[in-house]
């Protein structure tokens, strides 16, 4: 802009906007702050800014609570889910990105409204069938259910992707005799990565953070880490410092993550609707 | 059943027919269409058959066709009255707080200001922080009556602090939602609001509409696609908040922060009753159908206009 903005509003501006991002952020900047108090501290009033920092409640987290096989089951099952779905995903798009149809337009909006459909609606019978199949609380069950649920809008975000790919560039490549599967593995995936990457990159998070399949479907030996977390809002939750330790292990992968590719998300996120 | 959220859809993904060409690609459309189909009938078909059944898990005598009876309790249930209500005013708080919340912020953020960027990443971070984590660090670190920061707050300023989740328990759970959701109006939001022609606003400004005018007749204007999806994809998740309410309030005190999904989960996992639960189930499908609906007209003037 060629007008010079004016300094005070600026800085106004710059004071409000700050103030609100503070305001925001703030649960979470305490919460990693008390991860390092001592459980004392944690609980003293008026709350402490200044302390001495320690590991105790880490090193509990890791010691008593067996925070690796929460993790463990947390990545395994969002990479398997996110994997399927994208298996699942990327033929099902290419196939309507570049073969439309009378019915396609109708059969993506069918596959979006199987998401509205309220998980509580059929939690009875998916706990029912999880039960009988031997999949409750097992990582490949909550990775089926995590799946099918991301399913739609994997094949929603992926259309939108494929759509932005030249139909030319396809066709030079089955001019040259690729079949099927040539054209989508060595043309169109190399083309489309960075839709695809955020597509999986979403899928990932939502994975992660899901909670009602989670509490569900899960007890302990393929409980995720919003199962975990979730435990101690029994007494337990009382042990501040302990609870914001675990609680920061089990945002942090996924805080950083999002913050390195919010514009990614936000490409995906929109459906397009959104430049 | 779904078709006004189809219109929607179809309002705010506006298509552009590509040329048709031999088609032969159905191969590569079918796994995901059966999964999905599979998926989407067969719990729905059982949810409806098991709520006319008399189905308790504690007492096998109990059993057999149980006509509209698991209905017929669970409407004239003053418990599921309540929850119905709280599932609405739910929906409801949280998407006036993040939309309107949302576009303030979008606003604010696309100004010129020292670290910008830094405080843009502050303000989305809650949307990446897992539901059970965020109603934990409220209900214990923020809200605790005696050790939380804002009673520590409250007693500094001299008041004497209050014990949110058990006197105003449906609002604080409404507001732990809405930081986290918030953060995600904000990220689709801003984005919306940086792809507006900056010649626009500039010509705006020239023939002397001022802020309040710019923002009304261009900027909203501008942001209403934004505002349809912020609002499609938001209610799909608020309409089954379960998370915060487990972790925090368990419901309570008595039922008054229950909405729909707690209910039928407390009916079918800690009272082993399937038909009544499964009644439920089928009832909360209808309802967001209902409020998919309601929604949808609005936007859909919003998006004609």
């Amino acid at each position: 802009m060629a007008r010079k903005t004016q300094l005070l509003p600026k800085i106004a501006l710059g004071v409000v906007g700050w103030a609100v991002a503070l305001w925001i952020f703030f649960p979470i900047f305490w919460m990693v702050l008390t991860g390092f108090k001592t459980e004392m501290d944690a609980i003293s009033t008026p709350p402490h800014l200044i302390f001495h920092p320690t590991l105790q409640s880490y090193h509990d987290v890791f010691a008593q609570e067996n925070y690796w096989h929460f993790t463990f089951n947390t990545v395994l099952m969002s990479v398997f889910a996110t994997g399927g779905a994208l298996l699942l995903g990327v033929p099902a798009a290419y196939s309507m990105a570049f073969f439309p149809g009378k019915r396609t337009r109708g059969t993506l909006l069918w596959m979006l409204s199987t998401r509205m459909l309220p998980p509580v609606g059929v939690l009875v019978p998916v706990y029912l069938i999880a039960r009988s199949t031997h999949l409750l609380d097992t990582i490949i069950g909550l990775g089926i259910i995590n799946l099918l649920t991301n399913l739609p809008i994997i094949v929603w975000m992926l259309y939108t992707f494929f759509k932005e790919v030249p139909v030319p560039i396809l066709e030079a490549g089955r001019m040259d005799g690729a079949n099927r599967w040539q054209e989508i593995s060595v043309v169109l995936l190399p083309l489309a990565l960075p839709g695809i990457a955020s597509t999986a990159l979403l899928s990932l998070i939502l994975c992660w953070n899901e909670a009602f399949w989670s509490l569900n479907l899960t007890s302990s030996n393929a409980a995720p880490l919003a199962s975990f977390i979730a435990s101690f809002s029994s007494p337990e939750g009382l042990f501040f410092a302990k609870l914001s330790a675990a609680s920061t292990l089990a945002v942090a992968p996924i805080l950083v993550f999002g913050w390195f590719s919010q514009k990614q998300l936000v490409r995906g996120l929109t459906f397009g609707a959104v430049k | 059943m779904f078709r006004s959220w189809s219109l929607t859809m179809e309002a705010v993904i506006a298509t552009p027919e590509r040329v048709k060409r031999k088609s032969g690609a159905g191969v590569f459309l079918s796994p995901a269409v059966i999964i999905l189909l599979i998926w989407s009938l067969i719990p729905l078909v059982l949810t409806l058959w098991y709520s006319f059944q008399n189905y308790n898990l504690v007492d096998p005598t109990l059993k057999g066709f149980a006509g509209f009876s698991n209905y017929v309790y669970l409407l004239t249930d003053p418990d599921f009255l309540y929850a119905l209500l709280n599932t609405v005013l739910l929906v409801l708080g949280v998407l006036v707080i993040s939309v309107g919340g949302g576009v303030l912020l979008a606003v604010l953020y696309d100004q010129d200001f020292f670290g910008r960027g830094i405080a843009r990443v502050l303000v989305i971070s809650p949307f990446f922080v897992m539901p059970t984590v965020s109603a934990l660090l409220w209900k214990n670190l923020m809200l605790h009556p005696i050790y939380g920061v804002y009673s520590a707050f409250m007693r500094a300023i001299g008041l004497q602090p209050i014990d949110w989740l058990a006197h105003y328990p449906m609002q604080t759970v409404m507001m732990i939602v809405a930081w986290e959701w918030l953060p995600f109006a904000v990220l689709i939001l801003l984005t919306a609001v940086q792809s507006l022609d900056h010649e626009q606003k500039e010509a705006a400004r020239m023939d002397g509409a001022g802020p309040i005018a710019r923002f009304r007749y261009i900027i909203l204007p501008h942001l209403s696609r934004a505002i349809t999806v912020v609002i499609m994809i938001e209610t799909i998740y608020l309409l089954t908040v379960f998370a915060e309410i487990s972790v925090t309030t368990s419901g309570g005190p008595g039922v008054a922060s229950t909405n729909l999904a707690f209910l039928i989960y407390s009916r079918a996992l800690l009272q082993f009753d399937i038909g009544g639960a499964s009644a439920g189930g089928v009832i909360a499908i209808i309802i967001a159908n209902i409020i998919a609906a309601f929604l949808v007209r609005a936007v859909a003037r919003n998006l004609e206009a």
